[in-house]
């Protein structure tokens, strides 16, 4: 399939990424060939094959329900980049 | 380098000290990192005071688990409170967990004296190690070339002799084809064998934490240690393998079936050799080995590489600057936050594998790629389901070829993905393989062979595995490098 402009922005804007121009040229090229492997998928006949996300499908895992401390709040902050007033600092999100 | 057992055992009879075991192994990997590059991070000073610890215990009487007082090291995307966890990223280089993985608990519970933290490929995506923030990692057995990956740190430390044994991850053969690499066996876990709690995620249903040391015999002992049911990862089960029947050397009655396909076109005649030189070997000790199919293995890569970057995109969703991790300076909006912590934070291959993932779950593509990798996915597992209603385990090689030169696949990403065909179905269908030394390519490089076994049945791959060494000795050669403390 062919890799433009278009969808590499498109990309970029899904995966929150912004890629410079050679990264682009890259990602072009690449993608275009890791695809066209891929599309080998469309040979395989799948009719009625249900698809399987998870190699033992389990449900309803439970576990006894105990109280524990959860980490205190400047345990947490201290991995945080920019922290004030024992929050999680950000650039101003509302104009 | 000795076993990791056979140490344990000297320092429980007090024939070796456990902080002059530890300082050696720490002198040993400062001689020979300035070539190797196989650590991102030492912890001298902790390790040092846990091994005056659990050697006053031993003085005291104390009686301590099977791998007490080991030095050892832990794959960089595996949590650990004391040390940084980087992922060999950017993303996460000033990064120090709030918590340790439950495989770290269990380490320290078992008297593991960790001596730092291995290098790989960033965030785990890559087979050659040299996607690393931190510089590539180099193969004890000629610098030149890479010692496979992601967990190459972990391989070439182990082959190199920085430490007796250390702990990677496999997601799509992470932890078998550097070990195949390198000359050093390793075990990818059945899946839910090992908890993931702590283990940086790349591809949560693929994922798994696996041992890696110089004897399969090494790798029973911590898979004994690490594994079993943790109630912080729901995936996780109580089949903890029993291995005490699987030390015998006898392997009358087992069922080995060699899939013709995969010693087709593609695979180097160097390391085919070795591996049916190994059946021959197999057959000596008991075994019955045939030939047989694996349908379906032309699609295990496509499969692989949609359901991988699949969930990678969305598991890596969560580095946006603001709660960990890196952050530019001067960003003046909360979506330029996102935006430039993440372009300048990873690196081109997962950036490519993100965006792989993103296009692959999108609006219009998502039935067409990913719900049809799904589908082939069963259809792979349906396969082995097949295979082990006739045999016991499949015998096959972990790579195509042996360790490749630094730099070869790394500006063509669809070759490197290549070189997977071998590993990627196991963990598509979530069975226990193991990676043992065989033998020698052409070139003097390592071979490994790859058992595969059904679900649960890591037992049955480390009799076969343990058998193959008792009666050979690839598993005990060891690279120049060591033997003089320079490189050969």
């Amino acid at each position: 399939m062919k890799i433009d402009d278009t969808l590499i922005t498109y990309l970029e804007d899904l995966s929150r990424l912004s890629l410079t121009d050679e990264e682009k040229l890259d990602t072009r090229e690449n993608l275009a060939k890791i695809l066209a492997h891929i599309d080998k998928l469309a040979e395989l006949d799948v009719t009625g094959i249900e698809p399987l996300s998870h190699p033992f499908p389990s449900v309803n895992c439970f576990r006894e329900d105990e109280a524990f401390a959860s980490f205190d709040r400047q345990t947490i902050l201290a991995a945080a980049p920019d922290q004030k007033d024992g929050c999680f600092k950000v650039p101003k999100t509302v104009e | 380098m000795e076993s990791a057992l056979i140490l344990a055992q000297q320092i429980k009879e007090k024939k070796l000290g456990c902080v002059e075991l530890t300082r050696h192994h720490l002198d040993t990997i400062k001689a020979l990192e300035p070539d190797l590059n196989a650590f991102t991070s030492l912890q001298e000073e902790a390790a040092l005071a846990r091994a005056a610890d659990i050697q006053a215990r031993i003085d005291a009487g104390e009686e301590l688990p099977p791998l007490a007082g080991v030095p050892m090291a832990i794959k960089d995307n595996i949590c650990t409170v004391d040390a940084p966890t980087t992922c060999a990223s950017k993303m996460l280089a000033a990064f120090t967990p709030p918590y340790n993985a439950t495989v770290t608990e269990k380490l320290l519970a078992g008297g593991a004296i960790p001596l730092g933290k291995l290098n790989m490929d960033e965030f785990a995506m890559g087979g050659s190690s040299e996607t690393s923030h931190f510089g590539p990692v180099k193969n004890p057995w000629d610098l030149s070339r890479v010692p496979g990956g992601s967990s190459g740190g972990s391989a070439a430390a182990v082959a190199a002799g920085e430490i007796p044994y250390a702990l990677g991850s496999d997601t799509g053969g992470s932890i078998r084809q550097p070990c195949s690499f390198c000359g050093v066996s390793g075990i990818k876990p059945t899946y839910g064998t090992v908890s993931r709690y702590g283990l940086v995620a790349f591809a949560s249903s693929l994922d798994q934490v696996g041992p890696v040391a110089s004897t399969i015999e090494d790798c029973a002992a911590i898979l004994t240690l690490i594994g079993g049911r943790d109630v912080k990862d729901s995936t996780s089960t109580d089949h903890l393998p029993d291995f005490s029947d699987a030390f015998t050397g006898d392997l009358r009655g087992l069922k080995i079936g060699i899939p013709k396909n995969y010693f087709a076109a593609g695979l180097d005649d160097g390391v085919a050799a070795p591996i049916l030189t190994a059946a021959r070997q197999l057959e000596a000790l008991g075994a019955t080995v045939a030939e047989m199919e694996l349908p379906l293995a032309d699609y295990a890569i496509a499969a692989y590489y949609v359901v991988a970057c699949a969930e990678a995109s969305s598991n890596l969703s969560r580095y946006d600057g603001v709660k960990y991790g890196f952050r530019p300076e001067g960003v003046g909006s909360l979506p330029e936050l996102y935006l430039s912590a993440r372009s300048q934070g990873f690196g081109l291959e997962v950036k490519r594998r993100i965006m792989l993932g993103s296009f692959v779950l999108s609006s219009g593509y998502f039935d067409a790629y990913y719900q049809r990798a799904l589908k082939a996915r069963r259809l792979i597992k349906g396969s082995f389901d097949d295979a082990f209603r006739d045999f016991d385990l499949i015998l096959c090689p972990n790579a195509p070829t042996a360790a490749f030169p630094l730099g070869e696949n790394c500006q063509d990403p669809l070759k490197m993905y290549l070189g997977d065909i071998y590993t990627v179905s196991v963990n598509l269908a979530g069975l226990p393989a193991v990676s043992v030394p065989c033998g020698f390519s052409p070139e003097g490089l390592p071979v490994g062979l790859q058992f595969i076994g059904r679900p649960y049945g890591e037992a049955t791959l480390v009799r076969a595995a343990h058998a193959f060494q008792r009666s050979t000795d690839y598993h005990l050669a060891r690279p120049a490098l060591t033997k003089g403390g320079t490189a050969g």
